[in-house]
């Protein structure tokens, strides 16, 4: 027995501990079986590589287990109490000070229904009013950053990389923000209305969907526009991102949701999800479930429907599994949800008129009831969003934006070098450049993130002779076009007005014309306008040799 | 700062990876600028010497037989070797790093005390005469001071080996009728030299037994491993070099390809991974020990053909002497950054380097870490050999495609140089 290792397990056997659960989080794949390799180089780097990713997994695991600095928080109902049943007021009176004042109205009723976005740290929040009001706050500390009156009709504003621009989907064009409320591009080569925009953080690109139905991708670090996509399915409003994927689904009038990647000109999934239009959907951050929420019809007349079936439509709020495309289970609504969304730790929220409902665990299983309700006295709800990082809930509605603090909803420990809320100057810039090193490429956004670096399952061959292919394909379009394009066309100068109605006139076919011209013709007489005299055949006498006929002819 | 490394906070990790090894890939050729310094003569330089006990010290001889000792990390030179009146054909160092030993084709070798680099800057010492100085009876072609006797051998027309103590060579060795150009000391056997001459040969000489042991082709010069000291690399007129194992000299174990021209001079670093080769198409390539394809091509406008290189004896830094009257100093990895790093650029320099070998073989990152700019002449001069070899092969194959089965006789290419070999 040696002295060093007395009190270790031998190497070799797996060590049991509270990390070993949580070490299978940090797997990022099956382990790559070793034995049957005969090079033994491959053999010994593998092997190698392999006793590092399992270090780096019990660091980690470990790192989670002891280290983070703080714990989710939750609403707890004791005995026959229920935690729907529970306010704002009660809950905002029991939490500590600094969470009480998380959790505010702001009443501005004039300017029209808001509509809110965060940060990626959620540090920063951006309202936007439908009659053209732009206000940038610090909302956690009650300053605000700047404000514009754009005097327009404004459909939605996001963020873009960090607080120090924003985009706003004006009237007629989209516009670019500084945090200082200056007005730093008008993106004019956008000649829809665009109605939702989307911002990609890791790829820094801007989609925007208008009443065109034209899906536009814009890189707002070098100002190209990467794609532009025509939907062919009409005006379409909601919109958003799968944070996993990049990719961005749409919800259209007809009940589908088409999801969409800069790549291609046609949706990579087109998925039939309700019988009436998509009012919202909402993925989260795993890419794993999504939830839409539409009218699904009329209900039949017959009994048993329940209370508040007044309306006679089914309203489902259905939840997908988005690995399989599938329908895992469906919530049924009252009366068509206008909007939802997934927080950090999954938890969904679902608001519709003045009502809104949080629902725990809802995804991954059916639940009964839900977390939390909540009604808005200030207006009609227009959108809301969970801020990252924090456990409220910001809402904006047609009398101003107000937020809801939601115990265990946002994620409680971040990770300095992807959003950090207490983020200096100098962090800030250095972030933006690495964000900006690490900016990824619009190729690369695919249904499956993990493809970027497998191994291509084709031979070389195959793919080469593809290519080939293709680029044959390509280069006969190109010269089949190219032919048409310098091919003489036989009208060039023939199609002259009076000899296009010259022909028109001919091609009547008129009753009477056969038979006037068959009896004109047995009298002999000839035609009125004489295109074609007819020639009176004189007879040549006998005898005439026939160079001479000509003589005898009229 | 606060980490989380729940794998739910860090999405596209496969994709970042591959755009910070491409950024990495990028960034070693933007900062990959070898060229460190370069030191006059008044003629075209033909040979160089390392001190192998000093890693500051420089020695180079000219044409016209000037033999000057640099001071390296302060580019300066310490002492005019003056006493030469021909070509300065070789310099070899004495073990103890005291004294130089030079053969020149005016038929003298003279031995010189070369003193250490003093950290004060001084001034050029003009004229510094030789201790010893023994005279033969031919022009000397090479020398090479044993690393631990006080012995050293000179060719010429024949190969003979000197004693510090004696005027007359102790032993000399000649076979066939051409000269000797160039002899080398095997850096684990005491016995064992090598030589090249002109009538194609390699030959492998044991001191104790008074002849050579083997004969190979045509070489300018050799170089043995200082790690694996059977092994030595040739570097031929063929614009290849070839390493071979002296144990089995009837096939090469590698042949290394990339030059246009034929190579000059080739030696090996101290760690023994890998060798820089200097070649008359005016650019010096370091090659792996085991590498078919050079790792990297130095080259300059200014820099003529090249007929002498050395390796530093820490291993960072590459010196060619060429016939434009300059040595010039290089970097053994172009974009090394020199002096002390900060311990977090050391990290951040290994995970680049980390990154650029996981995804090596991806195109896009391949086709950046291979990239190299080359002059016009030898850019063309190589896409001309490369059609002339594609060529040759094609009509290989076809031979051999219609002909009968092993009735066409391929030679591999690390046989194809060996003649013959005579005991």
């Amino acid at each position: 027995m040696e002295d060093g290792r007395e009190g270790q397990p031998p190497p070799g056997r797996k060590r049991k501990g509270p990390e070993a659960a949580i070490a299978a989080k940090y797997r990022r794949g099956p382990e790559v079986a070793t034995r049957r390799i005969e090079d033994k180089k491959l053999k010994g780097k593998l092997r190698y590589t392999e006793r590092l990713v399992a270090d780096a997994q019990q660091a980690a695991a470990k790192v989670e287990e002891w280290l983070l600095p703080a714990e989710a928080g939750e609403l707890e109902a004791e005995g026959m109490e229920r935690t729907w049943r529970f306010s704002q007021a009660d809950i905002v009176q029991a939490v500590e000070a600094g969470a009480a004042r998380k959790a505010f109205d702001l009443q501005l009723p004039a300017l029209g229904p808001y509509s809110l976005s965060f940060t990626r740290s959620g540090r920063h929040m951006l309202l936007a009013g439908r009659k053209g009001h732009l206000a940038l706050m610090d909302w956690q500390r009650h300053r605000l950053v700047c404000e514009v009156q754009v005097k327009e009709t404004t459909h939605d504003a996001c963020f873009l990389h960090n607080e120090q621009f924003f985009a706003a989907a004006q009237k007629r064009y989209t516009y670019i923000y500084d945090k200082r409320g200056l007005e730093v591009h008008c993106l004019e080569q956008d000649t829809t209305e665009a109605t939702r925009l989307e911002f990609l953080p890791h790829h820094f690109l801007l989609g925007s969907i208008g009443s065109t139905g034209v899906l536009r991708y814009q890189d707002t670090s070098t100002g190209r526009i990467v794609a532009t996509h025509r939907t062919k399915q009409g005006p379409c409003d909601v919109m958003r991102q799968n944070p996993w994927n990049a990719v961005l689904c749409l919800g259209h009038g007809n009940g589908t949701v088409t999801m969409w990647t800069p790549n291609i000109t046609t949706p990579v999934v087109r998925m039939l999800c309700h019988h009436g239009p998509v009012r919202s959907l909402a993925v989260d951050n795993q890419g794993r479930h999504m939830v839409t929420t539409g009218a699904d019809g009329q209900a039949s007349g017959r009994g048993g429907r329940g209370a508040g079936c007044s309306s006679g439509s089914l309203v489902y709020v259905k939840v997908w599994d988005m690995r399989t495309f599938q329908p895992l289970h469906a919530y049924y609504s009252p009366s068509p949800a206008e909007w939802c969304d997934i927080s950090q730790r999954g938890m969904l929220a679902v608001g519709y008129g003045r009502r809104i409902q949080v629902w725990k665990d809802a995804l991954t299983s059916k639940q009964q009831s839900p977390y939390m309700t909540h009604r808005l006295a200030g207006g009609t709800l227009r959108n809301f969003r969970f801020v990252p990082y924090e456990d409220v809930l910001g809402i904006g509605h047609s009398g101003g934006v107000s937020t809801m603090l939601v115990p265990g909803a946002g994620e409680p420990n971040f990770d300095s070098f992807v959003a950090n809320p207490y983020q200096t100057d100098k962090q800030r810039k250095e972030a933006e450049v690495h964000m900006l090193l690490d900016k990824l490429q619009p190729e690369m956004i695919t249904l499956d993130p993990s493809s970027v670096t497998q191994v291509a399952r084709e031979p070389r061959e195959v793919q080469k002779a593809k290519q080939a292919e293709a680029e044959a394909a390509n280069r006969a379009r190109q010269a089949e076009q190219r032919a048409k394009n310098e091919e003489k066309t036989k009208m060039k100068g023939k199609n002259k007005p009076s000899r296009r109605q010259g022909k028109k006139q001919a091609n009547i076919i008129e009753e009477r014309k056969p038979a006037i011209k068959a009896r004109m013709r047995e009298q002999g007489v000839a035609a009125e306008h004489g295109h074609k005299r007819e020639r009176q055949e004189q007879k040549v006498p006998d005898g005439v040799p026939r160079a001479l006929h000509r003589f005898f002819k009229q | 700062v606060h980490r989380n490394l729940d794998p739910t906070l860090h999405p596209f990790e496969k994709a970042k990876e591959y755009t910070r090894a491409l950024n990495a890939a990028k960034l070693e050729r933007v900062f990959a600028k070898p060229f460190l310094a370069s030191f006059t003569h008044d003629d075209g330089i033909t040979c160089l010497a390392r001190n192998p006990r000093r890693l500051n010290s420089l020695l180079s001889g000219s044409a016209d037989g000037d033999v000057r000792l640099w001071d390296v990390p302060a580019r300066r030179c310490l002492r005019r070797l003056v006493g030469h009146t021909g070509q300065i054909k070789g310099i070899g160092v004495t073990p103890d790093g005291e004294a130089c030993v030079t053969c020149s084709t005016d038929c003298t070798v003279k031995l010189w005390k070369v003193p250490f680099a003093p950290f004060d800057g001084g001034p050029i010492q003009e004229d510094q005469e030789p201790v010893l100085e023994f005279s033969g009876k031919h022009a000397f072609r090479a020398i090479d001071h044993h690393w631990d006797r006080p012995q050293f051998a000179t060719a010429g027309a024949a190969v003979e080996i000197w004693d510090h103590e004696r005027s007359e060579p102790v032993h000399s060795f000649s076979w066939g009728a051409d000269t000797i150009t160039s002899v080398r000391f095997n850096p684990a056997e005491p016995d064992v030299f090598a030589t090249t001459g002109s009538d194609r040969g390699i030959a492998l000489y044991d001191l104790r037994s008074n002849t050579p042991i083997r004969k190979l082709t045509k070489t300018n010069a050799i170089a043995w491993n200082p790690m694996e000291a059977f092994n030595f690399t040739a570097a031929n007129e063929d614009c290849n070099l070839y390493t071979y194992d002296m144990r089995r000299l009837a096939s090469a174990s590698c042949v290394h390809q990339d030059f246009v021209s034929a190579v000059m001079d080739v030696d090996y670093s101290p760690t023994g991974r890998e060798f820089v080769a200097g070649s008359y198409d005016r650019s010096v390539r370091i090659f792996s020990f085991n590498g078919g394809h050079s790792r990297d091509v130095y080259h300059t406008k200014r820099m003529q053909r090249v007929f002498a290189v050395r390796f530093s004896g820490d291993g960072t830094y590459v010196f060619s002497g060429s016939d434009d009257m300059n040595v010039r100093v290089w970097k053994a990895n172009a974009s090394e950054q020199l002096g002390t790093l900060l311990p977090r650029e050391r990290k951040r320099q290994q995970y680049n380097a980390a990154l650029v070998e996981r995804h090596k073989h991806l195109p896009e990152v391949a086709r950046i870490v291979r990239h190299r700019h080359l002059p016009a002449p030898i850019y063309k001069a190589a896409k001309l050999r490369r059609t002339q070899i594609d060529s040759e092969r094609r009509k290989t194959q076809n031979r051999i495609a219609h002909s009968a089965p092993g009735s066409v006789q391929l030679k591999p290419a690390r046989k194809k140089k060996v003649v013959a070999e005579l005991e």
